[in-house]
This record gives structure tokens, sequence and C-alpha cells, in this order.
């Protein structure tokens, strides 16, 4: 038997790399310390709500119409008001400055226009931030209309419509995005340094060393993606702790399923990693080609903006990003809490992925070799 | 400092970079790739909003209401559900991000002074888009709402005779969009991501210049000649800020002439502040260079730094007012936060120097402070 042998090999090559990882302390800071500082910036950075938005007003009239309008606005907390004046001159300068994203004017002769039923307000909106604009005006024009409604004669909807949110009740865009966060630093961290640790001990020489060593070409793959697993699964646990403790995203889903996920999802990524290695001769050449991968993988694979949404074309692309894959199974482990029985189609993905990359690595490896 | 060896200096650095032809590729081919894939391939905008339906009337009336949804270009209807214990699989397999519950006394009550109640479930986890299709919800149900009251079944009195006529709004919004009219996210994107990309590629060029010469010995050659620190920090930027300024001119060239975003500014000022920009950016990558002496741990470092602060604290993406107070004092370490406000004031807005002589100021603050922390790091070297 032979199998026996091939594991204590590649038990001895995993030996070598977790040691060269021990004996250079700054890597290991890198590699463990990093993403958990990374998670808790970025954590409180990928919010995409919208809520005090800077506002500048201009009450022109200065009767007690306008300022319950103003109050009205104001107590809405979804606008801060950064700023008032009595000149329209001024909000212009605000918004072109951008210290305002909107801006509310009210015209002289507001409260008796008002009366008769005519009342008229202007909202001038900074829209360079499409997104942040369009959910600012909705806000806006929302607290308009229930002024509106509060003063005229009550209409009654046709349909009444009671909406709820499922899985993230309070829309809090932290609770989608921190889990998207941890699928790009496993990624990131398995990844790159993959690629660069292959790299190097061809640049000093040393993987020569390890050809003509007994090693066989999928022996010597699997011994160089091992203990980067291992970083990985220790970090995805490391940075999966702070989301849940640090930032209370709800967790619904089931821990072991989300390891074994995790598992599947490190195969492409460090498959990649080795691939990468594999066609760069220097470090640099290996840093530059990861560069090449993480970049669509940041945008498109649905981490930033909805695939959905994007061009028939792009969305193929996307299914080819393991990153696309695993964003909607630790989404859906963290906040739906679903099950493989839903997330089959996913898992086979990220494997087949994994194999087809994994594949590719050892083959060039045994073509160079 | 001497120009000469300034410029001999410059000059073998861009000999090293005309034969590495990767970098090459990279330096000059990935800024319009990126530019090109991404101006095409994402938006903020959400569209075909996959719907299901429960609709368990089944009337001519529920059946126009379901039009109403399908009719205002918002929303897909994707599955027709035949019963209540189908809500919670649709959307838990994401096959539905939102459904729409029509009770059984839809059409009996449509029109009287009790309202059918109309259900609908959304999928919040993307809270953002949540929020969205709430808005389009709204805006179709105000829609049928109003269509109902113009043609279809008047709806009677309710309490405290309103009704008779449909009172008009007593008050009248007008809403104006400026600088991006018509709300595209095209046009917010594009410069942004001119930003973005310009940094990333910019500290990423950089990184490895010094640390690789350190790893290949060849740092004891560059010591030994008579050249200073500051010269050998200044002559390896050169070729890349050259390399970054071509960049930026036809990466804002595609995004006027290709994706048709306006450009209402100066060209000129926008080319005076992209240099400033990107001495700054360069020079952190050649700080992390000559402070992190390993390749591996640089580009590790230069990651860590530029790639996902770029994305992330730079306000491309992530309003950077929501965010807690020591991050927003974090974003003001990232040069593309100032470059950010800069690309969209000169695109978008039109603005000059007026309006960004404070992004301006920093920015060079940055690009002289990265510059001398690189110089007093790469002395540190020289002198082990």
């Amino acid at each position: 038997m032979r199998a026996p042998a091939a594991l204590r090999r590649i038990g001895e090559l995993v030996r070598k790399e977790l040691l060269q990882v021990r004996r250079n302390p700054a890597l290991a800071r890198v590699l463990l310390v990093a993403p958990m500082i990374q998670l808790v910036v970025f954590g409180y950075a990928v919010s995409t709500d919208v809520r005090d938005t800077s506002a500048f007003v201009v009450d022109r009239d200065l009767s007690a119409e306008s300022r319950a309008l103003l109050d009205a606005f104001t107590a809405s907390g979804h606008f801060r008001i950064d700023g008032r004046s009595q000149r329209e001159t001024d909000a212009v300068a605000a918004l072109d400055h951008g210290r305002a994203t909107v801006a509310l004017v009210v015209p002289s002769g507001f409260a008796a226009d008002l009366a008769a039923g005519r009342g008229r307000v202007q909202l001038l909106v900074d829209g360079t931030n499409s997104n942040t604009a369009g959910i600012a005006r909705g806000y806006a024009l929302r607290i308009l209309a229930r002024y509106a409604a509060g003063r005229g004669k009550p209409v009654l909807p046709a349909v009444e419509v009671r909406q709820r949110a499922w899985y993230n009740q309070n829309l809090a865009s932290r609770n989608y995005n921190v889990p998207g966060v941890i699928a790009m630093l496993v990624l990131l961290t398995s990844m790159l340094v993959t690629s660069l640790a292959v790299v190097r001990e061809r640049e000093i020489g040393t993987l020569e060393q390890l050809q003509v060593s007994p090693l066989r070409p999928i022996e010597l793959v699997l011994g160089k993606a091992i203990p980067f697993a291992l970083v990985g699964l220790v970090d995805l646990a490391l940075v999966t702790t702070v989301a849940i403790l640090w930032f209370r995203v709800p967790f619904n889903g089931s821990l072991t399923l989300l390891a074994v996920e995790a598992l599947v999802y490190l195969v492409p990524s460090l498959g990649l990693g080795l691939l990468i290695s594999t066609i760069s001769r220097t470090q640099q050449e290996a840093f530059l080609s990861s560069f090449l991968v993480l970049l669509p993988t940041l945008l498109l694979s649905g981490f930033m903006f909805p695939v959905s949404s994007m061009p028939r074309a792009f969305q193929w692309i996307a299914q080819l990003i393991p990153m696309t894959h695993f964003l909607v199974i630790v989404r859906g482990i963290f906040l739906k809490g679903i099950g493989l029985d839903l997330l089959w189609p996913r898992t086979l993905a990220l494997l087949a992925l994994g194999v087809v990359l994994f594949g590719a690595a050892v083959l060039r490896f045994r073509r160079r070799s | 400092m001497r120009p000469r060896r300034l410029w001999a200096i410059a000059r073998k650095e861009a000999i090293q970079l005309r034969r590495d032809s990767r970098s090459l590729i990279i330096a000059f081919a990935m800024p319009v790739l990126l530019l090109v894939l991404f101006g095409y391939a994402i938006t903020f905008d959400v569209r075909n909003v996959r719907t299901a339906v429960l609709d368990q009337d089944l009337s001519k009336q529920s059946r126009a209401f379901v039009d109403a949804f399908r009719a205002s270009g918002y929303f897909t209807v994707v599955d027709a559900l035949a019963g209540p214990d189908q809500v919670a699989p649709a959307l838990d397999a994401g096959r539905a991000q939102i459904v729409l519950v029509i009770p059984p006394d839809f059409s009996r009550r449509l029109g009287t002074p009790r309202p059918p109640r109309v259900q609908a479930v959304i999928d919040g986890s993307d809270a953002n888009t949540a929020t969205l299709i709430e808005g389009y919800l709204q805006g179709t149900v105000a829609e049928v709402t109003r269509r109902l009251a113009a043609g279809g079944p008047v709806h009677s009195a309710g309490d405290g005779g309103a009704g008779s006529n449909p009172a008009a709004p007593p008050l009248t919004v007008d809403v104006r969009v400026w600088f991006n009219e018509e709300l595209d996210s095209t046009n917010a994107i594009v410069p942004g991501l001119v930003a973005v990309i310009m940094m990333i590629i910019a500290a990423l060029l950089t990184s490895l210049t010094l640390a690789r010469e350190w790893e290949r010995g060849t740092m004891e050659q560059l010591a030994s000649t008579p050249v200073g620190r500051l010269e050998v920090v200044l002559g390896k930027l050169l070729p890349y800020l050259a390399i970054g300024l071509v960049d930026t001119a036809v990466s804002t060239a595609l995004g006027v002439f290709l994706f048709g975003v306006p450009f209402r500014g100066n060209p000129l000022l926008l080319m005076v502040l992209s240099f400033f920009f990107l001495v700054g950016a360069l020079g952190l990558g050649m700080f992390i260079s000559a402070t992190v002496r390993s390749q591996l741990l640089a580009s590790q470092v230069a990651l860590i730094a530029t790639l996902l602060p770029a994305f992330l604290l730079s306000g491309f993406m992530f309003d950077i007012a929501v965010m807690p107070l020591p991050l927003r004092l974090l974003t003001y370490l990232i040069p593309a936060r100032y470059f950010l406000v800069v690309t969209r004031g000169i695109f978008l807005k039109g603005v000059g120097v007026e309006v960004l002589a404070l992004q301006g100021g920093l920015m060079v603050l940055f690009a002289a402070i990265g510059l001398a922390l690189a110089a007093r790091n790469f002395k540190k070297e020289i002198a082990a």
C-alpha cells in the first residue's frame, strides 16, 4: 500500500510549512491578527443605511407653518440639518461643496398658499451618489406627504399594504455585509499567501529540492495547500466569532454547516492560489496575478453589487467566481438559517470549481517538474 | 539632490519596467479593462425584482392588481404560489425577493371603507435592495390607488366626509436632482471607479519596488552608489507617475466617450490634482516597500492598506457620513477619499479650485508625508 507513505510524505511537508509560518512572526501576525482587525474596521464601514443625511434648509417664509414643516423634516431621524439660511444661494453653495446632500427650500408666502390648498416647496437633491440620493429623496417625499396628509383631508388608500421584512427586520445593512467581509477575508488570506509561498520557494530555489524529493506532484500540492487551509479555517473561526459577538450579526444557522462549507470554499480558493503560483515566476508576478482575480471577485461576486441587477453575460461570469456561491451560502446560514437542503446546488458549484482549479494546478505542477 | 542622479535612477527603473511585460500590461491595460468591465457590469439600480404572488382571491380585480406590478417595470412575477406554506420556502431559497399575499376578500373589500389588506413579505437580508424594493412597492400601490380613484370603482366616503372627490394634495413638492439628473448609477460609479482603480494600481506598482531590490541583493549595489535616499525614492517614483497620469487621462476619456458620463469641470484641474494624488498613493506604496523588506509581506501590507480601504473606506460605495467617528477619522488616511471628491466634483458638479482647494491641499500634504516617510525608512535599510 502506498497510501500511508504518501500520507506521511504530505504530513512532513505540512509540518515544514507550519514551522515556516511559525518562525516568521510578522507573517503569522498578518495571517491571524490582520483579518480580525480588518473585520472590525470594515464591519463598521460596510453600512449602506441612509440616515442622518445632511440637509440644508432655506426658510423664506418664517411662519408657524414653515417651522412645523421643517420640524417634521428634522424629527424623522432621516435628516440632520447642517445649515439653515434665508437665501437660496446658500443652499446652492452647500450642495456644490458637498456639505449637504439635500436642500429644502420653503418659499415666501408658503403659509398663505398652504391655506389655499396650493402650497409648494422645493427639494434639491445632490445626485452624485445615485444610491444615497434615491433613497434620501424617497424619505423626504414620504415625510412631506405625511405632513400634507396631516393638514389636508384624509385620503383613504384603495389598497392597504402591510409590509414585513424577513431575516433582517430592522433592515440593518451591516447584517448582510459583515458575512460578506468574512468571505472576502478568507479568500484574501488563503489565495494570496498560497500563491506567494510557492513562488517564493521557486525564487529561492528550494522548490527544486522539493521536486527531487520522493513527493509526487499531487502530494506536493496537497502538502502546500493543507497548512493554508488550516490557517484559513482558523481565520474563519476568528472572524465569525468577531462578527457574532462584536457586531451581533444574527446567526440563525448551524455552525457545523458553516465550517463544512468553509472547507469546501477553501478548495477553489487554494486551487486558485496554487494555479497562480504555477504561472508566475516571481512573487511580483504572483501578486499582480492575484490582483487580477481579486478585483473581479470584489465587484462581480455580489459582495457590493447585487448579481441579479447585472447584464446577463456578467451574471454568467459571476457563476465562475467561487465567492459568488460562498456569499449565498454564508449569508443564508447567518441570516436565513437555511440548511444543506437549499444550499446543495451552491455547494456543488463550489466543489466543481475547486476540482477544476485544483486539477489544473496539479497538472501544471507535473508539467513543470 | 542632483537632477542628473534622479534622472539616472528614473531611467534605470523605466528600463526595468519596460522589460517586465506583466507589470507593464497591468499598469496600462488593467485600468482600462477594469473601467470598461465594471462600468458595464455594476449598478446600484435594482430592477426585475423577483416577485412571487399568493393570490387567494383569484378574481379579475386581484389579477389587475398583480398586472399593475408587472407593468411598473420594477417587478418580475416569477412564481404563483398555491398556499401560505409556500411563502417561506420561496424566500428561503431566494427564488423570490418579495411575496405578495392577496387576501380572499380582496375584490369584495375593494372600494369599501375597509380596504383590502395585502401583505408584502420582503427578503430583508440585503437591506439596501430591500429598502429600494419597499420604495417601488409603495410607489406601485400609490399608482394603483390613483388609478382606481380615477377610473375604477370609486371608493365611498370614509369618516369625516372625505371622498366625494379625491382631494388634491395640499402640498406640491418640486423635486430637482442636481448633477446627476436621472440618478443614473453609471454617472456615480465611473468617476468613483477612476479614483479607486488609480489608488490600487499606484500603490500596487510601487509596493514591491524597494522590497524586490532588497530581496535580490541589488540594494547593496544601489547603496554603494552616490545617490541619496530622496533621489532613489523620487527617481523610482517618476516612471510610475508618468504611467499613472496617462492612465488617469485614458480612464477619464473612456468615462466620457464610452459611458457618456458628463464632464462639466476643467480637465486641466483634474490632471493637476491627479498629479498630487498619484504622488501620494505612489509614496504610500514606496513607504510600505521601504518599511517591509520581504515582497511577501509588502504585498500583504499593500493589500490591507489599499485594496479594501480604497473600496470600503473611500466613500465609493459606503457613505462616510454614517460611519462611527473613529472610522471617519481613519478615512482621512485614505488618499482615494480626497480624490473621489475631486473626480465626482469635476465630472458631475463642474466645481473648480474654490471648492476643491481643501481636497487638493490635503492630497499635497499626504504626498509630502508619504514621500518623507518613505525616504526616512529607506535610509535605515542602507545603514543596516
